[in-house]
Protein backbone atom coordinates (compact mmCIF):
# COMPACT_ATOMS: atom_id res chain seq x y z
CA UNK A 1 0.00 0.00 0.00
CA UNK A 2 2.44 2.40 -1.10
CA UNK A 3 3.18 4.56 -4.09
CA UNK A 4 5.41 3.64 -6.89
CA UNK A 5 8.76 5.97 -7.13
CA UNK A 6 8.06 9.69 -8.86
CA UNK A 7 9.10 13.04 -9.38
CA UNK A 8 7.62 15.74 -7.76
CA UNK A 9 7.52 19.30 -8.49
CA UNK A 10 5.32 22.19 -6.57
CA UNK A 11 5.27 25.00 -8.95
CA UNK A 12 4.70 28.82 -7.54
CA UNK A 13 3.66 29.58 -11.26
CA UNK A 14 0.85 28.37 -13.62
CA UNK A 15 2.72 29.17 -16.30
CA UNK A 16 5.60 26.59 -15.10
CA UNK A 17 3.09 23.83 -13.94
CA UNK A 18 1.46 23.97 -17.48
CA UNK A 19 5.36 23.71 -19.01
CA UNK A 20 6.31 20.70 -16.85
CA UNK A 21 3.14 18.93 -17.92
CA UNK A 22 3.69 19.87 -21.30
CA UNK A 23 7.21 17.91 -20.87
CA UNK A 24 6.09 14.60 -19.90
CA UNK A 25 3.83 12.63 -21.22
CA UNK A 26 3.63 10.56 -17.48
CA UNK A 27 2.83 13.58 -15.21
CA UNK A 28 0.00 14.01 -13.41
CA UNK A 29 -1.66 16.91 -11.87
CA UNK A 30 -1.93 16.66 -7.78
CA UNK A 31 -4.44 18.37 -6.37
CA UNK A 32 -6.44 17.39 -3.12
CA UNK A 33 -5.43 13.87 -3.37
CA UNK A 34 -8.12 12.40 -2.27
CA UNK A 35 -8.79 10.43 -5.29
CA UNK A 36 -5.33 10.21 -6.33
CA UNK A 37 -3.12 9.15 -3.30
CA UNK A 38 -5.87 6.12 -3.09
CA UNK A 39 -4.77 4.91 -6.73
CA UNK A 40 -1.39 5.57 -6.02
CA UNK A 41 -0.96 3.53 -3.33
CA UNK A 42 -2.92 0.72 -4.48
CA UNK A 43 -0.69 1.34 -7.24
CA UNK A 44 -3.57 1.23 -9.88
CA UNK A 45 -1.73 4.59 -11.10
CA UNK A 46 2.12 5.10 -11.30
CA UNK A 47 2.67 8.56 -13.08
CA UNK A 48 6.52 9.61 -13.78
CA UNK A 49 5.49 12.99 -12.16
CA UNK A 50 3.26 14.67 -10.32
CA UNK A 51 2.64 18.31 -10.62
CA UNK A 52 1.19 19.64 -7.13
CA UNK A 53 -1.38 22.69 -7.82
CA UNK A 54 -1.31 23.48 -4.46
CA UNK A 55 0.98 26.44 -4.32
CA UNK A 56 -0.18 28.09 -7.45
CA UNK A 57 -1.67 31.92 -6.48
CA UNK A 58 -5.40 32.75 -7.01
CA UNK A 59 -7.46 29.44 -7.16
CA UNK A 60 -9.25 29.41 -4.21
CA UNK A 61 -12.00 31.18 -5.08
CA UNK A 62 -15.54 30.66 -4.91
CA UNK A 63 -17.52 33.79 -6.29
CA UNK A 64 -20.34 34.31 -7.53
CA UNK A 65 -20.73 36.24 -11.19
CA UNK A 66 -23.99 37.98 -12.09
CA UNK A 67 -25.17 36.96 -15.43
CA UNK A 68 -24.08 39.58 -18.40
CA UNK A 69 -20.55 39.25 -18.63
CA UNK A 70 -18.76 39.30 -22.01
CA UNK A 71 -17.81 35.20 -21.99
CA UNK A 72 -21.51 34.33 -22.99
CA UNK A 73 -22.01 32.55 -19.39
CA UNK A 74 -25.16 33.68 -17.35
CA UNK A 75 -24.59 34.14 -13.91
CA UNK A 76 -23.61 31.44 -11.49
CA UNK A 77 -20.90 30.26 -9.01
CA UNK A 78 -16.97 30.03 -10.48
CA UNK A 79 -14.84 27.91 -8.16
CA UNK A 80 -11.49 27.88 -8.63
CA UNK A 81 -9.04 24.70 -9.04
CA UNK A 82 -7.98 25.08 -5.11
CA UNK A 83 -11.35 25.45 -3.73
CA UNK A 84 -11.69 22.75 -1.50
CA UNK A 85 -15.58 20.89 -1.10
CA UNK A 86 -15.67 22.37 2.36
CA UNK A 87 -15.19 26.34 1.00
CA UNK A 88 -17.90 25.87 -1.73
CA UNK A 89 -19.99 24.10 0.92
CA UNK A 90 -19.41 27.01 4.10
CA UNK A 91 -20.24 29.75 1.03
CA UNK A 92 -23.71 31.12 1.41
CA UNK A 93 -23.31 32.86 -1.55
CA UNK A 94 -22.66 30.10 -3.53
CA UNK A 95 -25.80 28.31 -1.91
CA UNK A 96 -28.47 31.22 -2.66
CA UNK A 97 -26.60 31.46 -5.92
CA UNK A 98 -27.11 27.86 -7.23
CA UNK A 99 -28.45 25.20 -3.82
CA UNK A 100 -27.96 22.53 -5.38
CA UNK A 101 -24.10 22.60 -4.88
CA UNK A 102 -24.89 22.53 -1.16
CA UNK A 103 -27.47 20.13 -1.65
CA UNK A 104 -25.16 17.77 -3.01
CA UNK A 105 -21.52 18.55 -1.71
CA UNK A 106 -23.43 17.51 1.83
CA UNK A 107 -23.38 13.77 0.27
CA UNK A 108 -19.98 13.96 -1.05
CA UNK A 109 -17.65 11.55 1.59
CA UNK A 110 -17.27 12.56 4.75
CA UNK A 111 -15.86 16.68 6.32
CA UNK A 112 -12.43 15.58 6.96
CA UNK A 113 -12.23 14.33 3.25
CA UNK A 114 -14.11 17.56 1.86
CA UNK A 115 -11.53 19.75 3.87
CA UNK A 116 -8.86 18.65 1.39
CA UNK A 117 -10.31 17.37 -1.89
CA UNK A 118 -11.32 19.99 -4.28
CA UNK A 119 -14.53 20.06 -6.39
CA UNK A 120 -12.51 21.24 -9.38
CA UNK A 121 -10.35 17.66 -9.22
CA UNK A 122 -13.80 15.85 -8.38
CA UNK A 123 -15.43 17.03 -11.81
CA UNK A 124 -12.07 15.89 -13.65
CA UNK A 125 -11.46 12.80 -12.08
CA UNK A 126 -14.92 12.17 -13.55
CA UNK A 127 -16.22 9.16 -11.39
CA UNK A 128 -20.08 8.04 -12.19
CA UNK A 129 -20.30 7.33 -8.40
CA UNK A 130 -19.14 11.03 -7.56
CA UNK A 131 -21.97 13.71 -7.22
CA UNK A 132 -20.46 16.95 -8.74
CA UNK A 133 -19.88 15.35 -12.12
CA UNK A 134 -23.57 14.79 -12.37
CA UNK A 135 -24.55 18.05 -10.49
CA UNK A 136 -22.27 19.70 -13.57
CA UNK A 137 -24.00 17.76 -16.24
CA UNK A 138 -27.51 18.55 -14.77
CA UNK A 139 -26.88 22.37 -14.75
CA UNK A 140 -25.52 22.64 -18.16
CA UNK A 141 -22.01 23.90 -16.29
CA UNK A 142 -18.41 23.88 -17.91
CA UNK A 143 -14.86 24.06 -16.35
CA UNK A 144 -12.05 26.21 -18.14
CA UNK A 145 -8.72 24.54 -18.38
CA UNK A 146 -5.52 26.04 -19.20
CA UNK A 147 -2.65 24.48 -21.08
CA UNK A 148 0.64 25.67 -22.98
CA UNK A 149 -1.61 25.84 -25.87
CA UNK A 150 -3.92 28.60 -24.31
CA UNK A 151 -7.29 28.20 -22.85
CA UNK A 152 -10.48 26.77 -24.00
CA UNK A 153 -14.07 26.08 -21.83
CA UNK A 154 -15.24 22.61 -22.33
CA UNK A 155 -18.80 22.43 -21.73
CA UNK A 156 -20.22 19.57 -18.93
CA UNK A 157 -22.03 17.52 -22.10
CA UNK A 158 -18.32 16.94 -23.32
CA UNK A 159 -15.99 16.56 -19.98
CA UNK A 160 -17.16 13.31 -19.17
CA UNK A 161 -15.64 10.10 -22.04
CA UNK A 162 -15.82 7.33 -19.68
CA UNK A 163 -15.36 5.81 -16.57
CA UNK A 164 -13.27 8.18 -14.68
CA UNK A 165 -11.98 9.55 -17.97
CA UNK A 166 -12.79 13.37 -18.73
CA UNK A 167 -11.85 15.36 -22.14
CA UNK A 168 -9.15 16.71 -20.64
CA UNK A 169 -5.60 16.40 -22.77
CA UNK A 170 -2.87 15.25 -20.20
CA UNK A 171 -1.38 18.73 -20.41
CA UNK A 172 -4.72 20.42 -19.58
CA UNK A 173 -5.01 21.57 -16.06
CA UNK A 174 -8.65 22.80 -14.84
CA UNK A 175 -8.70 26.24 -13.43
CA UNK A 176 -12.11 27.13 -12.55
CA UNK A 177 -15.86 25.17 -13.54
CA UNK A 178 -18.69 27.13 -13.78
CA UNK A 179 -22.32 26.16 -12.24
CA UNK A 180 -25.26 28.49 -13.30
CA UNK A 181 -27.28 29.89 -11.14
CA UNK A 182 -31.13 29.04 -10.32
CA UNK A 183 -32.86 30.60 -12.57
CA UNK A 184 -36.39 32.19 -11.63
CA UNK A 185 -39.35 29.72 -12.00
CA UNK A 186 -36.56 26.70 -12.00
CA UNK A 187 -36.24 24.08 -8.56
CA UNK A 188 -33.59 21.47 -7.67
CA UNK A 189 -33.39 18.80 -5.31
CA UNK A 190 -31.19 15.81 -4.26
CA UNK A 191 -31.08 12.53 -2.61
CA UNK A 192 -29.20 9.52 -2.29
CA UNK A 193 -29.13 5.91 -0.88
CA UNK A 194 -25.37 5.24 0.18
CA UNK A 195 -24.76 2.31 2.61
CA UNK A 196 -23.59 5.13 5.33
CA UNK A 197 -23.77 8.86 4.95
CA UNK A 198 -20.77 9.86 3.43
CA UNK A 199 -19.77 6.74 1.52
CA UNK A 200 -20.12 6.74 -2.49
CA UNK A 201 -24.15 6.41 -3.29
CA UNK A 202 -25.94 3.30 -4.37
CA UNK A 203 -27.89 5.43 -6.41
CA UNK A 204 -28.04 9.59 -6.09
CA UNK A 205 -30.61 11.24 -7.82
CA UNK A 206 -30.92 14.83 -8.56
CA UNK A 207 -33.81 16.93 -10.56
CA UNK A 208 -33.54 20.55 -11.78
CA UNK A 209 -36.92 22.09 -12.84
CA UNK A 210 -38.45 25.10 -14.87
CA UNK A 211 -41.99 26.34 -14.49
CA UNK A 212 -43.70 29.34 -15.59
CA UNK A 213 -46.97 30.21 -13.93
CA UNK A 214 -46.92 27.26 -11.07
CA UNK A 215 -47.12 24.84 -14.51
CA UNK A 216 -43.76 22.85 -15.14
CA UNK A 217 -42.15 23.37 -18.29
CA UNK A 218 -39.28 21.78 -18.10
CA UNK A 219 -38.03 18.91 -15.99
CA UNK A 220 -34.66 16.95 -16.15
CA UNK A 221 -33.12 14.26 -14.12
CA UNK A 222 -29.64 13.25 -13.00
CA UNK A 223 -28.39 9.90 -11.49
CA UNK A 224 -25.14 9.14 -9.78
CA UNK A 225 -23.95 5.71 -9.61
CA UNK A 226 -25.73 3.72 -11.94
CA UNK A 227 -23.74 4.32 -15.19
CA UNK A 228 -20.11 4.76 -16.34
CA UNK A 229 -20.49 8.36 -16.92
CA UNK A 230 -22.99 11.06 -15.63
CA UNK A 231 -26.59 10.81 -16.99
CA UNK A 232 -29.36 13.32 -17.47
CA UNK A 233 -32.66 12.04 -18.72
CA UNK A 234 -34.96 14.69 -19.97
CA UNK A 235 -38.53 13.76 -18.44
CA UNK A 236 -40.43 16.90 -19.12
CA UNK A 237 -42.90 14.79 -21.48
CA UNK A 238 -43.29 11.80 -18.63
CA UNK A 239 -44.04 13.61 -15.88
CA UNK A 240 -46.81 10.98 -14.51
CA UNK A 241 -44.07 8.03 -15.11
CA UNK A 242 -40.17 10.05 -14.90
CA UNK A 243 -38.73 6.73 -13.80
CA UNK A 244 -39.99 4.46 -16.45
CA UNK A 245 -38.74 7.34 -18.76
CA UNK A 246 -35.24 7.60 -16.93
CA UNK A 247 -34.85 3.11 -17.12
CA UNK A 248 -35.76 2.96 -20.59
CA UNK A 249 -32.11 5.57 -21.01
CA UNK A 250 -30.25 3.50 -17.82
CA UNK A 251 -28.54 0.07 -17.70
CA UNK A 252 -27.95 0.19 -14.08
CA UNK A 253 -24.85 -2.71 -13.18
CA UNK A 254 -24.21 -5.17 -10.40
CA UNK A 255 -21.31 -4.20 -8.22
CA UNK A 256 -20.03 -5.46 -4.89
CA UNK A 257 -22.53 -3.49 -3.03
CA UNK A 258 -25.79 -3.86 -5.19
CA UNK A 259 -27.13 -6.21 -7.71
CA UNK A 260 -28.56 -4.39 -10.82
CA UNK A 261 -32.41 -4.86 -10.25
CA UNK A 262 -31.60 -3.39 -6.86
CA UNK A 263 -30.08 0.13 -8.43
CA UNK A 264 -33.41 -0.25 -10.53
CA UNK A 265 -35.63 -0.39 -7.33
CA UNK A 266 -34.12 2.78 -6.12
CA UNK A 267 -34.18 4.52 -9.44
CA UNK A 268 -37.96 3.21 -9.27
CA UNK A 269 -38.33 4.78 -6.01
CA UNK A 270 -36.28 8.14 -5.56
CA UNK A 271 -37.02 9.39 -9.24
CA UNK A 272 -40.40 10.47 -8.57
CA UNK A 273 -39.88 11.22 -5.25
CA UNK A 274 -36.81 14.04 -6.00
CA UNK A 275 -39.06 15.44 -9.19
CA UNK A 276 -41.67 16.00 -6.61
CA UNK A 277 -38.69 17.93 -4.42
CA UNK A 278 -37.88 19.70 -7.38
CA UNK A 279 -40.93 21.37 -8.37
CA UNK A 280 -41.96 22.07 -4.49
CA UNK A 281 -38.83 23.89 -4.76
CA UNK A 282 -39.84 25.69 -7.56
CA UNK A 283 -42.68 26.85 -6.32
CA UNK A 284 -41.85 27.90 -3.23
CA UNK A 285 -38.96 29.87 -4.46
CA UNK A 286 -41.08 31.46 -6.77
CA UNK A 287 -43.76 32.17 -4.39
CA UNK A 288 -41.21 33.65 -1.81
CA UNK A 289 -39.23 35.41 -4.41
CA UNK A 290 -35.76 34.72 -4.34
CA UNK A 291 -33.94 36.75 -1.60
CA UNK A 292 -30.69 37.26 -2.10
CA UNK B 1 19.09 10.34 -11.05
CA UNK B 2 23.19 8.84 -11.48
CA UNK B 3 22.84 5.77 -9.00
CA UNK B 4 20.36 3.49 -11.40
CA UNK B 5 17.24 2.35 -8.60
CA UNK B 6 18.43 5.41 -6.25
CA UNK B 7 15.53 7.71 -5.53
CA UNK B 8 15.68 11.14 -4.91
CA UNK B 9 15.40 12.74 -1.56
CA UNK B 10 13.71 15.83 -0.96
CA UNK B 11 14.63 17.98 1.66
CA UNK B 12 11.43 18.40 3.78
CA UNK B 13 10.81 21.13 6.75
CA UNK B 14 7.70 20.11 8.67
CA UNK B 15 6.21 22.17 11.18
CA UNK B 16 4.62 19.91 13.84
CA UNK B 17 3.51 20.54 17.28
CA UNK B 18 5.06 23.52 17.48
CA UNK B 19 7.99 22.18 16.77
CA UNK B 20 10.02 21.89 13.08
CA UNK B 21 11.23 18.64 11.87
CA UNK B 22 13.61 18.59 9.31
CA UNK B 23 13.24 15.44 7.12
CA UNK B 24 14.94 13.96 3.98
CA UNK B 25 12.00 11.96 2.11
CA UNK B 26 11.25 10.33 -0.96
CA UNK B 27 8.51 12.16 -3.20
CA UNK B 28 6.14 9.05 -2.75
CA UNK B 29 6.57 9.04 1.16
CA UNK B 30 2.47 9.49 2.49
CA UNK B 31 2.68 12.28 5.85
CA UNK B 32 1.19 9.67 7.81
CA UNK B 33 4.71 7.82 7.14
CA UNK B 34 6.46 10.61 7.79
CA UNK B 35 5.22 11.69 11.26
CA UNK B 36 5.72 8.17 12.29
CA UNK B 37 9.08 6.79 10.80
CA UNK B 38 10.99 10.48 10.06
CA UNK B 39 9.71 12.50 12.88
CA UNK B 40 9.02 9.73 15.16
CA UNK B 41 5.62 10.52 16.39
CA UNK B 42 3.89 7.34 16.32
CA UNK B 43 0.56 8.40 18.12
CA UNK B 44 -0.90 8.90 14.50
CA UNK B 45 -1.82 5.23 13.68
CA UNK B 46 -2.37 3.83 10.15
CA UNK B 47 -5.08 1.40 9.42
CA UNK B 48 -6.93 1.43 5.75
CA UNK B 49 -4.47 3.88 3.62
CA UNK B 50 -6.66 4.95 1.83
CA UNK B 51 -9.00 7.52 3.54
CA UNK B 52 -11.92 5.29 4.92
CA UNK B 53 -10.85 4.14 8.51
CA UNK B 54 -9.75 8.02 9.88
CA UNK B 55 -7.36 6.68 12.12
CA UNK B 56 -4.46 8.67 10.88
CA UNK B 57 -6.38 11.75 11.16
CA UNK B 58 -4.49 14.90 12.27
CA UNK B 59 -4.95 18.79 12.10
CA UNK B 60 -3.41 20.92 9.19
CA UNK B 61 -3.73 24.05 9.76
CA UNK B 62 -6.51 23.41 12.35
CA UNK B 63 -8.64 21.06 9.96
CA UNK B 64 -9.16 17.51 10.10
CA UNK B 65 -7.29 15.82 6.96
CA UNK B 66 -6.28 12.24 6.28
CA UNK B 67 -2.41 12.30 6.61
CA UNK B 68 -2.54 8.81 4.62
CA UNK B 69 -3.87 10.76 1.73
CA UNK B 70 -1.02 13.72 2.18
CA UNK B 71 2.39 13.61 0.82
CA UNK B 72 5.16 14.69 3.03
CA UNK B 73 6.41 16.79 0.20
CA UNK B 74 3.26 18.63 -0.42
CA UNK B 75 2.85 19.69 3.52
CA UNK B 76 6.07 21.86 3.50
CA UNK B 77 3.71 25.23 4.22
CA UNK B 78 1.60 23.55 6.61
CA UNK B 79 0.97 24.03 10.71
CA UNK B 80 0.67 20.09 11.30
CA UNK B 81 -0.98 19.27 14.84
CA UNK B 82 -0.61 15.21 15.70
CA UNK B 83 -2.29 14.25 18.73
CA UNK B 84 0.94 14.34 20.63
CA UNK B 85 -0.17 18.15 20.23
CA UNK B 86 -3.36 17.89 21.57
CA UNK B 87 -1.99 18.40 25.47
CA UNK B 88 -2.17 21.68 27.01
CA UNK B 89 0.89 23.18 27.58
CA UNK B 90 1.84 22.02 31.24
CA UNK B 91 1.20 18.46 29.98
CA UNK B 92 -2.33 17.92 31.81
CA UNK B 93 -4.61 16.09 29.59
CA UNK B 94 -7.23 18.49 26.94
CA UNK B 95 -10.46 18.31 27.51
CA UNK B 96 -11.27 15.74 24.37
CA UNK B 97 -8.89 13.70 25.94
CA UNK B 98 -10.04 13.86 29.21
CA UNK B 99 -13.55 13.09 28.36
CA UNK B 100 -12.08 9.90 26.97
CA UNK B 101 -10.60 8.53 29.91
CA UNK B 102 -13.68 9.65 31.79
CA UNK B 103 -16.42 7.71 29.80
CA UNK B 104 -14.25 5.03 28.79
CA UNK B 105 -14.46 6.20 25.47
CA UNK B 106 -11.81 4.08 23.58
CA UNK B 107 -10.83 -0.19 24.57
CA UNK B 108 -8.04 -1.42 22.50
CA UNK B 109 -7.14 2.42 21.33
CA UNK B 110 -5.81 1.96 17.59
CA UNK B 111 -8.74 4.49 16.15
CA UNK B 112 -8.53 6.92 19.32
CA UNK B 113 -5.86 9.11 17.77
CA UNK B 114 -7.68 9.76 14.94
CA UNK B 115 -11.30 10.38 17.00
CA UNK B 116 -9.29 12.84 19.42
CA UNK B 117 -8.16 15.05 16.64
CA UNK B 118 -11.04 14.99 14.69
CA UNK B 119 -13.50 15.74 17.73
CA UNK B 120 -11.20 18.64 18.75
CA UNK B 121 -11.63 20.23 15.68
CA UNK B 122 -15.33 19.71 15.66
CA UNK B 123 -15.93 20.88 18.56
CA UNK B 124 -14.15 24.05 17.97
CA UNK B 125 -16.60 25.12 15.43
CA UNK B 126 -19.63 23.09 17.53
CA UNK B 127 -18.73 23.92 21.16
CA UNK B 128 -22.22 22.80 22.23
CA UNK B 129 -23.37 20.04 19.79
CA UNK B 130 -26.80 17.98 20.57
CA UNK B 131 -26.33 13.75 20.60
CA UNK B 132 -27.35 14.00 17.08
CA UNK B 133 -24.28 16.56 15.74
CA UNK B 134 -21.91 14.47 18.04
CA UNK B 135 -22.74 11.37 15.76
CA UNK B 136 -22.14 13.94 12.89
CA UNK B 137 -19.62 14.71 13.76
CA UNK B 138 -17.51 11.36 14.05
CA UNK B 139 -19.17 9.54 11.57
CA UNK B 140 -16.44 9.73 9.30
CA UNK B 141 -14.10 7.50 11.52
CA UNK B 142 -14.24 3.61 12.28
CA UNK B 143 -13.95 1.94 15.47
CA UNK B 144 -14.09 -1.87 15.51
CA UNK B 145 -14.55 -1.74 19.47
CA UNK B 146 -16.92 0.01 21.27
CA UNK B 147 -19.73 0.55 19.70
CA UNK B 148 -19.74 4.51 19.46
CA UNK B 149 -21.87 5.13 22.26
CA UNK B 150 -18.84 5.91 24.79
CA UNK B 151 -17.41 8.23 22.18
CA UNK B 152 -20.21 10.09 21.63
CA UNK B 153 -21.02 10.53 25.66
CA UNK B 154 -16.65 11.49 24.80
CA UNK B 155 -18.37 14.13 22.54
CA UNK B 156 -20.72 15.54 24.84
CA UNK B 157 -18.64 15.55 28.37
CA UNK B 158 -15.69 17.01 26.11
CA UNK B 159 -18.18 20.15 25.28
CA UNK B 160 -18.98 20.20 29.43
CA UNK B 161 -15.03 20.01 30.29
CA UNK B 162 -14.54 22.65 27.59
CA UNK B 163 -17.06 25.13 28.95
CA UNK B 164 -15.85 24.67 32.15
CA UNK B 165 -12.23 25.25 31.52
CA UNK B 166 -13.35 29.10 30.63
C1 LIG C 1 -12.96 7.87 1.91
C2 LIG C 1 -13.34 8.70 0.72
C3 LIG C 1 -14.68 8.84 0.39
C4 LIG C 1 -15.06 9.62 -0.69
N1 LIG C 1 -16.38 9.71 -0.97
C5 LIG C 1 -16.78 10.46 -2.03
C6 LIG C 1 -18.17 10.60 -2.35
O1 LIG C 1 -19.05 10.07 -1.66
N2 LIG C 1 -18.49 11.35 -3.43
C7 LIG C 1 -17.54 11.97 -4.20
O2 LIG C 1 -17.89 12.64 -5.16
N3 LIG C 1 -16.24 11.87 -3.91
C8 LIG C 1 -15.84 11.14 -2.86
N4 LIG C 1 -14.48 11.05 -2.58
C9 LIG C 1 -13.50 11.73 -3.48
C10 LIG C 1 -13.31 13.19 -3.16
O3 LIG C 1 -14.49 13.90 -3.43
C11 LIG C 1 -12.16 13.86 -3.94
O4 LIG C 1 -12.02 15.13 -3.43
C12 LIG C 1 -12.30 14.04 -5.45
O5 LIG C 1 -12.65 12.86 -6.09
C13 LIG C 1 -10.99 14.45 -6.13
O6 LIG C 1 -10.58 15.71 -5.79
P1 LIG C 1 -9.07 15.96 -5.35
O7 LIG C 1 -8.89 17.42 -5.32
O8 LIG C 1 -8.78 15.20 -4.13
O9 LIG C 1 -8.26 15.39 -6.62
P2 LIG C 1 -6.95 14.51 -6.71
O10 LIG C 1 -7.12 13.25 -5.95
O11 LIG C 1 -5.76 15.32 -6.41
O12 LIG C 1 -6.96 14.20 -8.28
C14 LIG C 1 -7.93 13.33 -8.87
C15 LIG C 1 -7.69 13.26 -10.38
O13 LIG C 1 -7.99 14.49 -11.00
C16 LIG C 1 -6.85 15.10 -11.59
N5 LIG C 1 -6.93 16.53 -11.26
C17 LIG C 1 -7.29 17.07 -10.06
N6 LIG C 1 -7.35 18.40 -10.14
C18 LIG C 1 -7.03 18.74 -11.42
C19 LIG C 1 -6.96 19.97 -12.13
N7 LIG C 1 -7.23 21.14 -11.53
N8 LIG C 1 -6.61 19.94 -13.43
C20 LIG C 1 -6.35 18.76 -14.04
N9 LIG C 1 -6.42 17.57 -13.44
C21 LIG C 1 -6.76 17.55 -12.14
C22 LIG C 1 -5.66 14.39 -11.00
O14 LIG C 1 -4.56 14.37 -11.88
C23 LIG C 1 -6.22 13.01 -10.76
O15 LIG C 1 -6.21 12.26 -11.93
C24 LIG C 1 -14.07 10.28 -1.49
C25 LIG C 1 -12.72 10.16 -1.16
C26 LIG C 1 -12.35 9.38 -0.07
C27 LIG C 1 -10.90 9.26 0.27
S1 LIG D 1 -5.10 5.12 7.49
FE1 LIG D 1 -5.68 7.04 6.76
S2 LIG D 1 -7.80 6.89 6.72
FE2 LIG D 1 -7.25 4.87 7.22
S1 LIG E 1 -11.16 1.35 20.39
FE1 LIG E 1 -10.52 -0.33 19.20
S2 LIG E 1 -10.85 0.38 17.18
FE2 LIG E 1 -11.75 1.91 18.38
Amino acid sequence: MKPAPFAYLRPATLEEALAALAGQQGAKVLAGGQSLVPLLSMRLAAPSMLVDINALPDLGHVTVSPGGAGDGAGEGVRIGALARHADVLASAEATASQPLLAMALSHVAHPTIRNRGTTVGSLVHADAAAEMPMVLRLLDGSVDVASVRGRRTIPAAELFAGPLESTLAHDEIAVEAFFPALGPGAGVAFQEIARRHGDYALVGVAAHVETAGGEVTRARVGFVSVSDVPVVVDVTDALDDPAGAALAELEPADDIHATAAYRAHLVKVLTPRVLADAIHHARQTTTQGRSA
Amino acid sequence: MSIPGAEQLHDVRLHVNGSVHEVQVPARRLLSDALRHDCGLTGTHVGCEHGVCGACTILVDGRPVRSCLMLAVSAVDAEITTVEGLTEDDGSLSPVQQAFSDCHGLQCGFCTPGFLTTITAGLADNPDPSEEEAREMIAGNLCRCTGYQNIVKSVLRAAELGKGDE
